[in-house]
């Protein structure tokens, strides 16, 4: 593999693994929010 | 008469750990045979090279010692396992600190009767040559100190949960590293197989030990409050 | 929030103001990192995964001393918002410390010829201590009392950072004390120019604030499962009252 290979690599990796964790955490947020019930709801006006 | 002293204490819990141990005869048929087929797998493993197993015999022979270390905590806390007997410890008035020294002074008792039981073994099944036996036996004596101290905490922390058997070496082996790349040099030392100055790797190992058998005394009694 | 089936999420005005930040901090990292700062002496192109690799390694050790400091916090104060501050950043340290090693690995074949390089202590050290934190998230996940799980957790996390001067000690002194021929300098030491430098500072700075984002989420997250349990033990409760008193009713 050439230099650009191993860099490209890396930074997709980065990027790949930090989106994915950060759409996880979206997901999750809004799933457990909703079971959460009204009143003790905060951020969320 | 209650012995009121940690050390009589801790004398009290290490002769009933190793008394319930020698009755239930568990350590010795199936902990030693363990071992034992630790260093028979490595022959195998190797392709039963002589060369490469006496080369090898420092790395194996810890490794062996380490792994038969965590079925040892296991055990040790599995003897409390029963519903009741952990409350009547804790309700016994004896010190955490004391408990935590008696548990593990147990562990390490029986880790120095399995190191002896190894070393023969690998004289027999790795053609070793043992030699530098001052340096030999004060690695002996003090690595388990250190192992048997990580254990017991990492032993608190897992017992009774379901999945004991899976967390405690993924939590206490990490842990265990410096110990088993200290005790593998300094043996290696001793045996000649590399020109490495073995004794400060035994002060490593000793430091080792101080800052673990400090941490147990210290966090022994916030974890049997709750676990 | 009137209607149940809105739009509910962890976010708020300040997260997303910090998203903003970092998109854009993203986007010009991109172009700094891979275009405009220029290739090193030595080290040629590869210079440019010192700009992912640094960063998560920096942060890792950042979300570990976050996770370490809030341990202790649980333990003298007994604070429940620390440990789950602990427990969020011990999360994001694994994924951080995941992606330092990794791309330590990737910048480590071409350069080194080898993916791993034992005589490395700080790789060798920053491994064990993505193995502990593994452990430690292991143990989290086990059911159990806010308070129990709290100060379980908290004790593994300050055993596993008394562990890391031992462990880098033992590894550095490991292989120091044998060592054949130096077949591959492992000491990286660039002439950066002040691109490369400021892009590096640039890069670090972009990655905590895509930290600070994930760690606000994540301790919202962790705070709204306790709230959850914490209800659903309610309903539970309540259902159990219920059915004693049908029981002790009908007899």
């Amino acid at each position: 593999m050439s230099n650009w290979g191993y860099i490209v690599l890396g930074w997709s990796a980065t990027g790949a693994v930090l989106t994915a964790y950060a759409m996880r955490l979206m997901a999750r947020g809004r799933a457990l929010s909703r079971q959460v019930p009204e009143g003790k709801r905060r951020w969320m006006q | 008469m209650v012995d009121t002293s940690l050390f009589g204490q801790a004398r009290l819990v290490a002769g009933k750990d190793l008394r319930v141990e020698w009755r239930s005869r568990v350590g010795m048929a199936q902990v030693v045979p363990f071992a034992v087929l630790v260093l028979v797998i490595f022959a195998f493993a190797l392709d039963g090279n002589r060369q490469t197993l006496q080369q090898l015999t420092a790395g194996l022979y810890w490794i062996a010692v380490l792994f038969s270390a965590v079925m040892l905590v296991q055990r040790a806390f599995a003897v409390e396992a029963d519903p009741g007997v952990r409350e009547a410890l804790r309700l016994s008035g004896l010190q955490p600190a004391a408990v935590f020294a008696g548990k593990a002074t147990a562990i390490a008792l029986q880790l120095v009767v399995l190191e002896v039981l190894l070393a023969i073994g690998v004289v027999v099944f790795f053609t070793a040559e043992l030699d530098g036996w001052g340096l030999l036996a004060a690695t002996g004596l003090v690595a388990p100190v250190g192992i048997a101290s990580a254990g017991t905490l990492y032993g608190v922390l897992t017992a009774g949960l379901r999945v004991k058997e899976t967390l405690l070496p993924l939590l206490l082996l990490p842990v265990l590293a410096p110990v088993l790349i200290g005790a593998t040099r300094a043996m290696g030392a001793a045996l000649g197989d590399v020109a490495v100055d073995g004794w400060s790797w035994f002060n490593f190992l000793a430091i080792f030990a101080l800052v673990y058998v400090a941490l147990g005394l210290v966090a022994f009694g916030p974890l049997m409050e709750e676990s | 929030m009137t209607k149940a089936d809105a739009v509910t999420t962890t976010g708020s005005r300040a997260t997303r103001i910090l998203a903003a930040l970092a998109a854009l901090g993203v986007v010009w990292l991109v172009l700094l990192g891979l275009v405009f700062s220029p290739a090193d002496q030595t080290q040629g192109e590869l210079v440019r995964l010192m700009y992912v690799h640094v960063p998560s390694a920096w942060l890792a050790y950042l979300s570990f001393s976050l996770t370490a400091v809030g341990s202790a916090f649980v333990l003298w104060k007994k604070s429940q918002w620390w440990d789950l501050v602990a427990a969020s950043a011990a999360e994001i340290g694994v994924l951080f410390c995941g992606l330092a090693l990794l791309t330590g690995m990737i910048w480590g074949r071409p350069t080194w010829g080898t993916y791993w390089e034992w005589g490395d202590a700080r790789l060798v050290s920053t491994l064990v201590l993505f193995l502990v934190f593994v452990g430690y998230l292991a143990i989290r996940r086990i059911p159990a009392d806010p308070t129990v799980r709290a100060n379980r957790s908290a004790i593994v996390a300050l055993i596993g950072v008394v562990n890391i001067p031992l462990v880098h000690f033992s590894v550095k002194w490991w292989r120091t004390l044998h060592q054949e021929a130096t077949v591959l300098s492992t000491d990286f030491d660039p002439k950066l120019d002040d691109l490369m430098l400021f892009t590096l500072f640039f890069s670090v700075v972009v990655f905590t604030l895509v930290f600070a984002w994930l760690l606000v989420h994540r301790f919202r997250i962790a705070w709204l499962e306790d709230q959850v349990d914490m209800h659903s033990l309610g309903i539970a409760l309540d259902e159990r009252r219920r059915e004693a008193e049908l029981v002790g009713g009908g007899s």
